[in-house]
């Protein structure tokens, strides 16, 4: 009777939990990510402020000219070095732990946060094509709280925080319109600054 | 549960299966070779063990072919089910017992 069964319940909880939730996100990824956000969100508001009114309303009337094509190139740089950074860092950290990145709570993850992604993506795809660009910035914030919402289920509690702020952030955006690129960079430059800190001091260091 | 005066669960006192009846808890059915690879073992002491689940009647095994491969997928039964809440709380007891 010497077994040790407080090793037992340590054993238990370690693989329900491994199961559920997915333990390889990496606070750095949310810092470098939200410096991205900024450094894109910097060069952007230059570029359309030195083009006065003419860029907006250029992309209000998708109308492709050299300045959207810039604007484009930025979004598009921010997101892939996000993502690649992300991926990288996580895949880092799960072989430290003696983990695959890609495990059933990474899949749970990812599909919870699909919906409300994909729903968002078409409903800014039908704000540019009915020409209310106004409400990008506050649907991409809105959206992208619910998916961090429903997928911090699957992961620490605090992606679901950072939800709940992403959403507030957008409804107040929603509020003052043309100030999108402010509240972007607060929701998605300095939000993800903030929160890979709290990560990176709560579980990382 | 032969021993009644610590009625310690015989089937789920045992490091690997309790694993896999945690895994199996969380996921209601598991895959063969995910249930390997997720606890790290080997096809052999999987096997072995599996059989003494089926026993008890803690899971049922279902065979089937995927195209040609054979497939095989472990479920969990409401008797499992039971087994392991019921394990929790004996161990919980006894680390209580042992505080005192």
């Amino acid at each position: 009777m010497k077994k040790d069964y407080l090793q037992d319940l340590a054993t238990i909880r370690n693989i329900m939990e491994r199961q559920t939730k997915f333990i390889s996100l990496s606070g750095l990824s949310g810092i470098l990510s939200g410096s991205y956000a900024l450094i894109g969100a910097y060069l952007a508001n230059r570029l359309v402020y030195k083009s006065q009114s003419i860029a907006y309303d250029a992309v209000r009337d998708l109308e492709f000219n050299p300045l959207v094509w810039k604007l484009l190139g930025i979004a598009t740089m921010v997101l892939v070095l996000s993502l690649s950074t992300g991926l990288y860092l996580s895949w880092r950290k799960a072989k430290l732990q003696g983990e695959k990145l890609w495990n059933p709570s990474a899949k749970r993850m990812l599909l919870s946060t699909f919906v409300p992604l994909l729903a968002g993506g078409i409903f800014v795809i039908i704000i540019l094509l009915r020409h209310q660009i106004w409400l990008i910035a506050p649907a991409c914030l809105v959206f992208y709280g619910l998916a961090l919402y429903s997928g911090g289920n699957y992961t620490f509690s605090d992606v679901k925080n950072l939800g709940i702020v992403e959403i507030i952030l957008g409804l107040i955006c929603l509020w003052y319109p043309g100030k999108g690129l402010l509240f972007w960079s607060i929701g998605f430059g300095i939000m993800h600054i903030v929160y890979g800190v709290i990560m990176y001091l709560k579980y990382e260091r | 549960m032969k021993n009644s005066f610590i009625n310690i669960d015989k089937i789920l006192d045992n490091r690997i299966r309790l694993s896999m009846v945690s895994l199996l808890m969380v996921e209601g059915e598991v895959e063969f070779k995910e249930m390997k690879e997720s606890l790290g073992l080997t096809d052999g002491n999987l096997a072995s063990h599996i059989k003494a689940l089926e026993n008890a009647e803690y899971i049922t095994v279902h065979k089937s072919f995927v195209g040609k491969k054979p497939n095989t997928k472990f479920k969990i039964t409401s008797n499992g089910k039971k087994a392991f809440k019921k394990h929790l709380q004996t161990l919980e007891n006894l680390i209580k017992q042992h505080k005192k």
